[in-house]
């Protein structure tokens, strides 16, 4: 199955306006400095947030269809995402979370083998580390059979050796996984690391030159810059 | 000591209670959630008995639920009798009266939840109202026994407004304010003095009840 996307939005300090696809088993990383409108894209795919125009396709099923009136609610669009934080429920253990919406409980026994968490099962969210919690968010998402896994800066609020290690365990996941995968992020190790295909996103437009600027330190503008900044960083770990 | 009238106040506070945390929940709950126009307007007017002397919410009531009251009219027609003067009319005239005090902390409650939690609900697959039981419920606890704690309290202090509909016919609509304030007019201070001092305990271990989930709440 292909996700396909051609959105537009009117937002506050620029127009959103861009088109993109993404095949079964890609991961296909966003990447962008800050505000640039990743995340209202991504909002978009899961059906929270509507374009004022376009369409979105996944496979020969139509999710959004600006002309058509179409707009599938999110519990039907049947995807998976997790955020940065907040998609765990705080009253319920690690395991009910998991299992929140799992096609079969069973595996779900499984995926915190695979996740190494299977010592918290009985945990509530605040009882564990950042890096445990986006684990487990990780396995509550998968339990769904998502048909498309999106994953919103998963790794950016932990520090920067667990989000390494998670980095790796998502890259060997991602063989098991047969569905399109986007991650959106703003470090440009993460995307290089993890990508099969890099859509850099800048002010809610396109931008293939955009990597190529911040790594190279060519023209400064300077919203570029600001985003610039923290990529670079992490290329120094 | 008018252990009738004692009683009488508990199953009204109880009822009240009960029921006002079902009609409160959704009401709470758009409140919370919503915005529409007129919003403010609802939102004000579900506060108003908060605001009015009970005795004019008594009057209000009086006049509906009168024999030739709208909603005296359609209850005479269902059942052949009167709202006025019973524990049904001062169970109603309870629920009114309470109601702000059901809604303002439930509300605050669902409103501290964060959206993302909702949203990554109906990722998961939940409808609105799966939501709301599955997510938003449990997560609001503490807010709604603070809602229920409330209700109870303001339920059995209620005077004027039961007065006013219910009158004082023991057994049925007599409650310990109304035994208290009666025995005062009659001079038998021992017996208002039992009265009295027996709501004291009461009141004071739902207020600790009532700090104590506040302070779970915060933690």
């Amino acid at each position: 199955m292909t996700i396909s996307a051609s959105i537009k939005r009117r937002l506050k300090y620029y127009d959103l306006d861009l088109s993109f696809t993404c095949a079964t088993n890609k991961m296909m990383v966003m990447i962008g400095p800050s505000g640039g409108g990743k995340t209202t894209i991504i909002r978009m795919l899961a059906g929270l947030e509507k374009p004022d125009e376009g369409q979105v396709i996944f496979g020969d099923e139509v999710w959004f269809d600006s002309e058509r009136r179409i707009n599938i609610t999110p519990q039907k669009r049947r995807l998976g995402y997790v955020f940065q934080d907040y998609n765990l429920f705080p009253h319920l253990n690690l395991l009910d979370n998991a299992a929140f919406a799992a096609v079969e409980k069973k595996e779900v026994d499984d995926l915190f083998e695979l996740l190494k968490i299977s010592h918290l099962k009985k945990r509530r969210p605040h009882m564990v580390s950042g890096g445990e919690r986006q684990r487990c968010a990780i396995c509550q998402a998968l339990a769904r059979h998502p048909r498309l896994l999106l994953l919103d800066e998963p790794f950016s609020a932990l520090d920067v050796v667990t989000r390494r290690g998670l980095r790796e365990e998502l890259k060997s996941l991602k063989g098991r996984l047969s569905c399109p995968i986007i991650y959106v992020t703003h470090d440009i190790h993460e995307a290089l690391f993890l990508a099969d295909e890099i859509l850099p996103v800048v002010d809610g437009k396109i931008d293939r030159g955009w990597m190529q600027r911040t790594i190279t330190r060519e023209p400064g503008e300077a919203v570029q810059a600001k985003g610039a900044r923290e990529p670079r960083l992490s290329l120094v770990y | 000591m008018d252990y009738l009238a004692l009683y009488v106040t508990l199953k009204l506070a109880f009822v009240t209670t009960v029921f006002l945390m079902v009609i409160a929940a959704p009401i709470a709950y758009l409140l919370a959630y919503y915005h529409f126009p007129g919003k403010s307007l609802l939102e004000a007017l579900v506060y108003l008995p908060m605001a009015l002397p009970p005795t004019v919410i008594g009057f209000y009531l009086i006049i509906v639920m009168s024999p030739k009251g709208f909603v005296g009219q359609v209850w005479g027609s269902l059942t052949g009798g009167s709202l006025l003067f019973t524990f049904l009319g001062i169970t109603i005239a309870s629920i009114i009266y309470s109601i702000p005090f059901a809604v303002q902390p439930m509300k605050a409650a669902f409103s501290k939840i964060d959206r993302r939690l909702l949203e990554n609900a109906y990722i998961l697959g939940l409808s609105k109202r799966a939501a709301f039981l599955r997510v938003i419920i449990p997560n609001s606890v503490a807010g709604i026994a603070a809602a229920a704690v409330l209700v109870f309290l303001h339920s059995i202090g209620a005077f004027g407004v039961l007065l006013m509909v219910g009158g004082s016919i023991p057994g049925e609509t007599k409650v310990a304010s109304i035994a208290i304030y009666e025995a005062v007019e009659t001079m038998n201070y021992s017996a208002a003095g039992m009265l009295a001092l027996s709501f004291i305990p009461i009141s004071y271990a739902f207020l600790l009840l009532i700090n104590k989930l506040n302070r779970d709440s915060l933690s």
